[in-house]
């Protein structure tokens, strides 16, 4: 078991996100929500080094908080599962630890 | 400008942040709702992640926050037809002015005519319409 990494801002706002890819041990998972949700969005300025850090972590984004900022499911990045709240619950019981990168 | 009931600014609300995960979108529009009421000579700005306020089909069933979204589309009716959002923070990431909602107004001086509200615009004429302003209030 791992630690799982949640990321709450946007790349764009905060250096969160790649603070959490630039530290974060191989094989951890790293779950995207708020305005983390921005960083699994495809053809953004971030989408290719979140592309590049996928052969050591499995990203999760949250679902609502997509449909919140009103973006659909095909703007995300092929390869981010989308979870519910019931997933995110699931994802923290699965790991040892949950990092939180505020 | 002077006119028999004041002085009429340029207010310009420029708005840098995604919505919900902050309150400042929210804020904003508010703030720029009651401005509204004193007739002054209103523009607002979209920029960097402030562009994902603006977008078409948000839905916050899920997260259980109220959507303001569809507030935008009728600031037309509150006499604000100048939103200006900037280019190349949308092509930054990877959205264009189609996710974007339609924001009309109808024109007074032209029969009513519907008149799009919304305009995506480049740097350098967003420099230049913040430059213009005589207030400027940021979000």
């Amino acid at each position: 078991m791992a630690t799982l990494h949640t990321v709450n801002k946007s790349p764009f706002e905060r250096n969160a996100l790649e603070s959490c890819l630039r530290l974060a041990k191989a094989g951890s998972s790293v779950l995207l929500f708020e305005d983390g949700v921005i960083g699994a969005m495809r053809d953004t300025r971030f989408s290719e080094k979140i592309t590049q850090a996928m052969g050591d972590f499995s990203f999760y984004v949250l679902g609502p908080d997509i449909k919140a900022r009103g973006l659909n499911d095909d703007k995300i990045i092929d390869g981010i599962q989308v979870v519910d709240y019931n997933g995110f619950v699931d994802l923290t019981t699965e790991h040892d630890t949950v990092q939180s990168w505020l | 400008m002077e006119n028999g009931e004041g002085v009429v600014k340029k207010f310009c609300y420029i708005n840098r942040k995604a919505p919900y995960g902050t309150i400042y979108a929210l804020e904003s529009l508010e703030v720029v709702l009651i401005a509204a009421a004193f007739d002054q000579d209103i523009s607002l700005v979209f920029a960097d992640d402030g562009v994902y306020q603006l977008t078409k089909g948000q839905d916050t069933d899920g997260i259980g926050m109220k959507n303001f979204s569809k507030t935008y589309t009728a600031l037309g009716d509150y006499d604000i037809k100048k939103v200006y959002v900037e280019k190349e923070s949308l092509e930054e990431r990877g959205l264009s002015a189609e996710d974007l909602q339609a924001l009309k107004y109808e024109d007074e001086d032209d029969d009513w005519a519907e008149k799009d509200s919304l305009f995506v615009i480049g740097r350098e004429e967003m420099a230049k319409i913040i430059d213009e302003q005589d207030v400027i209030l940021s979000f």
